[in-house]
């Protein structure tokens, strides 16, 4: 503390008197802002301590929650995962080694659930992040009453993943219908979504891509907004086109946005829990009838909580950690070949 | 150059209309053509397909079941919409559901903002041992799948005797690393330290500052990362539906409830539905503009 000299020059400063009456000038002559006590006194010592040990409690609702229900709960699944524990008798909890994984490996639900994770995601993801890079676009343009656009765009994610469900369900249903009432007009028969096995995935990645299309489109726009102007000029004067400039300009600069939607897509898509609970109606926890959209998500919770195993439910999640990883992995190192290449 | 750099503040305060303050950057000024008339008409097909299914919903909980089933499905309102309303709110419990939202959608979001806020401070303004690894660590953990920790909360929270109990579903989503984050990188640039210097100088411990500075300074992104997490919050699924059960049930388990199949009047399913989300498209109403301006300014920083 380099508070000394100032106050030797202030030794009538006490407990009792207010610590605004110091000059204002010590600011400027001080640049560090240190309070005009004596080091050795009570109130100095206190000073020392709070400047000290409130970084640390400020950080430490976060980190004490966080661990209490994030990280230690992580690894009890992990324990767990290695344990046969049953919602019935939650206190027989015996040790099962790996039988839970090799139980799961062996399981045609679980590559079913894999399988359909995988297709799912991928036809939520793909046209989803598509049309959202094509809305941010347009909506980069200069337009009359650009606020109301965009909250209409993002209106969808206001919705709960229940409402929507239960709305696009009806829409979807097989007699009377919305969906199928509109394919008659362009001569396609009607199909039924619940029970086929591509209708139904189509169905749940329809809600997907209906909540979160404009998110998406928001995120790409913000990015766009913040590519410097220089660029399209210089593209311009070379000669390219709106299109050229499009894909030559505004794409290579979105590159570390469109990596990053992909990684927050790809995990909200391995997580996907609710459409296809809502959607399967009565069979929900199965993901259908024949389990055609049952995702890993859903499969965790049926294993869980309605089969009641719970042993098995934790192997599951430690498995769809592990999958995260691996595509976090291969992000990785698609980020850093794209690095390199350029 | 010199021209540019005299026009672009006057752009930005053209297009920058959600209002953000302490915004530095330029907005693109120049490349921002105006919009032809196809763009007009691709963005309302867009904003069509975005708001139909909602107003469908409220068509259809104007109905009644046996009109739902028949082809074509309504296009226009019918007369049974309180009817039906009323109906869900009972038949479903919505009434306690929406209460039990309420309560725990606020405390979740009072909390994460004031913990955020005070996390953020300190990540953005303080200088302690270890800071840049303990941010590195709260940004990581976001990875982690809420999943993860499903099994072993069930399993504490029963022993505890919490099942079925609010406070099960609100302690674990009391904190949030993108809250932290986000609050951090707005404080960076919307606090000058030299404020807290002088509260320093005045002699202000570190809760004064918070309450007199930090706060103060911080209010706008407060407001953005309040509504956000209230919204999260409302529509979070997969804890409260293990955690709770009918007799306590949030908005979206009772929802959920409604959707597998004890009622079959699905008239009465949609009226569910629309009362389900009429909270959060009022708030969008109101502020909608703000939420819209904090998912781009948390996806630009973020």
């Amino acid at each position: 503390m380099t508070s000394s000299k100032q106050a030797l020059a202030h030794p009538a400063t006490s407990a009792d008197a207010a610590p605004g009456s110091q000059p204002g000038a010590a600011r400027g002559a001080q640049g560090r802002g240190t309070p005009p006590q004596d080091p050795g006194s009570w109130r100095s010592r206190m000073y020392r301590w709070d400047m000290k040990a409130s970084p640390y409690a400020f950080i430490a609702p976060f980190f004490i929650v966080f661990g209490a229900f994030g990280l230690v709960p992580l690894l009890y699944t992990a324990w767990y995962s290695l344990h046969n524990v049953q919602l019935s008798g939650l206190d027989h909890q015996t040790w099962a080694g790996l039988d839970n994984y090799k139980n799961l490996l062996s399981s045609e639900f679980f590559w079913n659930a894999l399988g359909n994770t995988f297709t799912i995601g991928v036809i939520s993801t793909v046209p989803q992040l598509l049309m959202a890079i094509g809305i941010a676009h347009l909506l980069n343009y200069r337009l009359r009453g650009s606020t109301v656009w965009r909250v209409v765009m993002l209106t969808p994610y206001a919705t709960s993943v229940a409402a929507a469900t239960l709305v696009f369900t009806l829409l979807y249903s097989w007699d009377g219908g919305m969906i199928n009432w509109l394919l008659h007009f362009v001569g396609v028969d009607p199909i039924n979504w619940r029970e086929s096995d591509w209708g139904g995935q189509f169905a749940v990645s329809s809600i997907v891509i209906w909540r979160w299309t404009g998110y998406n489109a928001l995120i790409y726009l913000a990015a766009m907004q913040a590519i410097p102007t220089d660029l399209y000029e210089s593209a311009a004067l070379d000669g390219a086109g709106r299109w050229q400039q499009f894909r030559h300009v505004t794409i290579p600069m979105l590159r570390p946005t469109i990596l990053f939607t992909v990684v927050v897509s790809t995990i909200g898509a391995t997580q996907l829990f609710g459409e296809p609970l809502l959607f399967g109606g009565v069979s929900g926890s199965k993901g259908g009838s024949a389990h055609q959209y049952q995702t890993l998500g859903l499969y965790m919770y049926d294993q869980g909580w309605n089969i009641g195993n719970l042993g098995k439910a934790s192997a599951i999640a430690w498995t769809m950690f592990l999958i995260l990883l691996i595509i976090a992995a291969i992000n990785l190192l698609i980020t850093r070949r794209l690095r390199k290449s350029q | 150059m010199t021209t540019t750099e005299l026009t672009a503040p006057q752009a930005e305060t053209k297009t920058t209309t959600d209002g953000r303050p302490g915004r530095r950057r330029v907005l693109g000024a120049g490349k921002q053509l105006h919009a032809g008339p196809v763009t007009y008409v691709v963005l309302t097909v867009f904003a069509l397909v975005s708001l139909a299914p909602l107003v469908w919903t409220a068509m259809a909980a104007s109905r009644n079941n046996e009109r739902l089933a028949q082809s074509p499905p309504p296009l226009w309102f019918g007369g049974n919409l309180f009817k039906n309303l009323e109906a869900a709110w009972e038949q479903a419990g919505l009434g306690t559901a929406m209460v039990n939202s309420t309560i725990v959608a606020g405390t979740i979001t009072v909390g994460t903002v004031v913990f955020s806020t005070l996390a953020g401070f300190a990540f953005a303004k303080l200088r302690f041992k270890f800071s840049g690894l303990l941010l590195l660590l709260t940004i990581g953990t976001m990875m982690i799948p809420p999943q993860l920790a499903v099994v072993p909360l069930y399993l504490w929270m029963s022993d505890l005797g919490w099942s079925n109990q609010l406070q099960t579903v609100i302690l674990p989503t009391l904190v949030s690393a993108f809250g932290t984050f986000f609050m951090r990188q707005y404080l960076l640039q919307a606090l000058p330290s030299e404020l807290i210097e002088a509260a320093r100088v005045d002699g202000a411990n570190s809760l004064r500052v918070v309450w007199h500075v930090v706060f103060p300074a911080a209010r706008p992104a407060m407001a953005v990362l309040g509504l956000l997490t209230f919204v999260m919050a409302w529509n979070d699924f997969l804890w409260p539906i293990i955690a709770l059960n009918q007799q306590e049930p949030t908005v979206q388990v009772a929802l959920n409830a409604l959707g597998t199949g004890y009622i079959p009047d699905q008239a009465v399913i949609m009226a569910g539905a629309l009362l389900g989300t009429l909270p959060l498209l009022i708030a969008f109403l109101l502020f909608g503009k703000q939420i819209v301006g904090g998912i781009m300014q948390g996806a630009i920083k973020g």
